[in-house]
């Protein structure tokens, strides 16, 4: 019977304590003391009140499980090329909550989406159908953020230029305050200002 | 930049030391010792009696026996005893009712979250289709799967392990029934409230975290209070040796509360260092919940089926401590090529390719144990289940591995090869040793025999037959995916569009898993409301005695 370790409760605790502890500084911590600015950087500038609405939609709906908002080093891959952008820094972020940063590309990264397609009319038609405009497209369809109507017009709607064939002659599809409020958001998304070169190379590998 | 390389410097110290202890341990006569903790789940001479209370026969039971006798019986007279039948047959009933909770729970929300992840699997190739109602999104239906099976199936059916096994393990009753019934409550409830939130557009954002934090406070306070039930349980123990899955149950319920906690806590997280945060808790609620019950399991599972104690006790705590070392730091190589400061990526890197020191650990044990009986998979459900899962373990944390390296790490980053590679560890390894466990244990909790060997045969076949179309399929559309999206000769529509094949695949592979799914819910439904026919008897727990007829058949039959 001897010869197997003496087992030690407090010790099987404060070992997978320490343990969990030792990881939350590295992965946790540092990273707060290291990524948190002392001022606000100028840019980005911080949301419009109807762009964080829209990022709530944008959240709401789970846009991130297929769109990224984290270009790449030319390096690593052709994410420039593709018009995605230059690669982001920690202060493009800061204010950000939560963070965006996504995982998945079924879709393409939106970091600077605004850029590539500012035109506020093609973002609402693709989001009532993607399909319209980009026959392979899989994005689903959103026709739950848009009104069906026909009739007279009211004052004020937001209505919807498809292209033709969408909907039939007669009916207008109006964009509701969160479809207008999620467009908001996506057209703030542009992140081509320039950016320090310090806090920028603390991305590849050197902290200030 | 010193400080850069001194962290890396350090943490790679760290990581030799904890190979040098691996080696140490193997080279110093621990390797292939048995000890006497390894025998802890067994009764004084019970080593040799292959145990299945998921057979459906006591012919099926004798085979298993027959099996294990021609290739690794030690010839010796085993027996459980009346005396020892009966602590256990206590034991169980102590935990009865929480593990019958979480068991039900758990098996309600594995068809939820099939149904969730068949629906957002079909609209990735039908993207028009159920695009009326917003809490049918692929945006929304996508993390309630993920949710339901993190949170409602996989973690409910690993209570349900821990609170079982604990008692078994300790060899006393389960002090605290009622409190870990409230807590599995409380767990369930806010799981449910947290789904809802999802559904209905109020998830909090983050991947793995998307219930607000006000579902996770009951989800805390319940866990919490399993805990404390098998705290208490624990230091009422009548065993000297603690076997290894305690070990990894104890931490596992320590761990699980601090991560919830940390990274829900509202307000203090943001940026990249959220982003840092949440794949620091992302890869530790697997890496330091999931696996760590999973891998009890495995340890409880197969010797107790076998008849046969594992193969290196000592071995299989240096496994333990490896893992936690090493898997509590990958978390960052979610983010290779991100803007995380560099030393983040690095330092994950290197501890990801660490953890082959604790998933060698674990395969040599695990297969040393197994084997040359693998014959007796035929005759034993759990085994079937526990075993394939195991080796699911083996392969999911060596992929993981190499996809942590960034070579590798840029073709899949971003693409559905990652899905392929999280199903390998959630389903493959964890699921399938959950589905094995729960096939042993409820017989023995319920006092009753499963009521169909076929529907046992037919979940197997179709969960197997389907997660290989899943896996294989996705991960191969996900490396076509990685590959056309890194050529920046071709549009990013090419990488769209050669993976609409393979998530057709997905949607077949799904589909048979659904249907395993239902089989098996439907089993455990008749097996709750005790329906079908009465076979109480052969494969129940009793005293029993096993006498070799011809002790030379052990040593004749290892060239079997």
């Amino acid at each position: 019977m001897s010869g197997a370790p003496q087992v030690d409760i407090r010790r099987l605790i404060a070992g997978a304590l320490a343990i969990v502890v030792f990881s939350m500084i590295m992965l946790v911590m540092l990273p707060y003391v290291l990524t948190k600015p002392d001022v606000l950087p100028a840019k980005p500038v911080a949301y419009t009140d109807a762009q964080q609405r829209g990022r709530a939609v944008y959240i709401a709906n789970g846009c991130v499980y297929c769109h990224s908002q984290q270009p790449r080093d030319p390096s690593i891959a052709p994410d420039q090329q593709r018009g995605w952008g230059r690669p982001s820094v920690p202060d493009d972020y800061v204010r950000d909550k939560p963070h965006l940063l996504g995982t998945m590309r079924t879709g393409p990264d939106l970091f600077n989406i605004a850029v590539r397609q500012p035109s506020r009319d093609w973002h609402l038609g693709h989001l009532y159908q993607p399909r319209a405009y980009l026959a392979g497209s899989i994005m689903p369809a959103y026709p739950f953020l848009f009104e069906r109507r026909s009739g007279a017009a009211r004052a004020g709607e937001a209505v919807v230029t498809l292209p033709p064939g969408v909907v039939p002659s007669g009916v207008r599809i109006v964009a509701t305050p969160e479809a207008q409020a999620l467009v908001d958001y996506l057209l703030s998304l542009d992140h081509t200002y320039p950016v320090q070169t310090v806090r920028a190379a603390g991305a590849s590998g050197a902290t200030p | 930049m010193s400080f850069t390389i001194g962290l890396l410097v350090v943490t790679f110290l760290a990581s030799l030391g904890g190979l040098a202890l691996f080696i140490w341990s193997m080279s110093n006569g621990l390797f292939g010792t048995e000890s006497a903790a390894s025998r802890v789940i067994f009764g004084a001479k019970e080593v040799g009696l292959a145990e299945e209370p998921a057979a459906q026969s006591e012919a099926q039971q004798n085979e298993l026996q027959e099996t294990m006798n021609r290739t690794g019986h030690t010839g010796e007279f085993s027996v459980l005893t009346v005396e020892e039948a009966t602590e256990r047959a206590e034991q169980d009933a102590s935990s009865k009712w929480p593990v019958l909770m979480c068991v039900g729970f758990s098996v309600a929300w594995l068809v939820a979250a099939s149904i969730f992840g068949l629906i957002a699997s079909i609209k990735l190739h039908v993207p028009d289709w159920l695009v009326g109602d917003a809490w049918l999104t692929f945006g929304r239906i996508r993390p309630a799967h993920l949710n339901a099976v993190a949170y409602g199936w996989c973690s409910l059916a690993a209570f349900a392990v821990a609170l079982w096994l604990m008692p078994r393990l300790l060899r006393t009753p389960l002090v605290g029934g009622r409190t870990a019934a409230v807590g599995a409550t409380l767990w369930g409830l806010g799981v449910t409230a947290g789904i809802v939130a999802i559904l209905t557009g109020h998830s909090a954002g983050l991947e793995w975290l998307e219930f607000p934090w006000q579902c996770d406070v009951p989800m805390v306070i319940g866990g919490t209070l399993m805990g404390v039930a098998l705290l208490r349980t624990l230091r009422n123990r009548r065993v000297e040796h603690l076997y290894v899955s305690v070990w990894y149950i104890a931490a596992g319920l320590l761990w699980l509360p601090i991560l919830i906690t940390v990274a829900n806590w509202p307000g203090v997280h943001f940026g990249v260092q959220e982003a840092a945060m949440n794949w620091w808790y992302g890869h530790n609620v697997l890496g330091l919940w999931f696996t760590p019950i999973g891998l009890a399991a495995i340890y409880y599972f197969i010797p107790k089926v076998l008849g046969k104690p594992i193969h290196s006790y000592n071995l299989s705590l240096v496994g333990f401590w490896t893992l936690a070392f090493f898997y509590s730091q990958v978390g960052g190589h979610h983010l290779i090529g991100g803007p995380v400061p560099g030393w983040i990526i690095s330092l994950s890197i290197v501890q990801s390719m660490m953890m082959i020191v604790p998933v060698t650990a674990v395969a040599i044990n695990q297969h040393r144990t197994s084997w040359g009986h693998l014959g007796a998979l035929r005759h034993s459900p759990t085994l079937r289940f526990v075993v394939i899962g195991g080796m699911m373990y083996t392969l999911a944390s060596v992929q993981g591995s190499i996809e942590s390296l960034r070579v590798v790490n840029t073709v899949t980053h971003f693409t559905h090869y990652t899905v392929a590679h999280a199903h390998l560890g959630l389903y493959g390894f964890f699921s399938m040793v959950m589905f094995g466990a729960i096939y042993f244990m409820l017989p023995r909790v319920l006092d009753w025999e499963w009521p169909s060997n076929r529907l046992i045969s037919a979940h197997f076949w179709l969960v197997m037959g389907g997660f290989t179309i899943y896996f294989v399929g996705l991960s191969l559309g996900g490396w076509l995916q990685g590959l056309a999206m890194l050529d920046a000769a071709r549009p990013f529509m090419d990488s769209v569009n050669i993976t609409k094949p393979y998530l057709l695949v997905r949607t077949i592979g799904g589909s048979l898993m659904t249907l395993g799914h239902l089989v098996f819910a439907l089993h455990v439904g008749l097996m709750l409301l005790r329906r079908g026919a009465e076979r109480r008897g052969p494969t129940l727990l009793r005293a029993r005695t096993y006498t070799p007829i011809t002790p030379n058949m052990a040593i004749g039959g290892s060239n079997a």
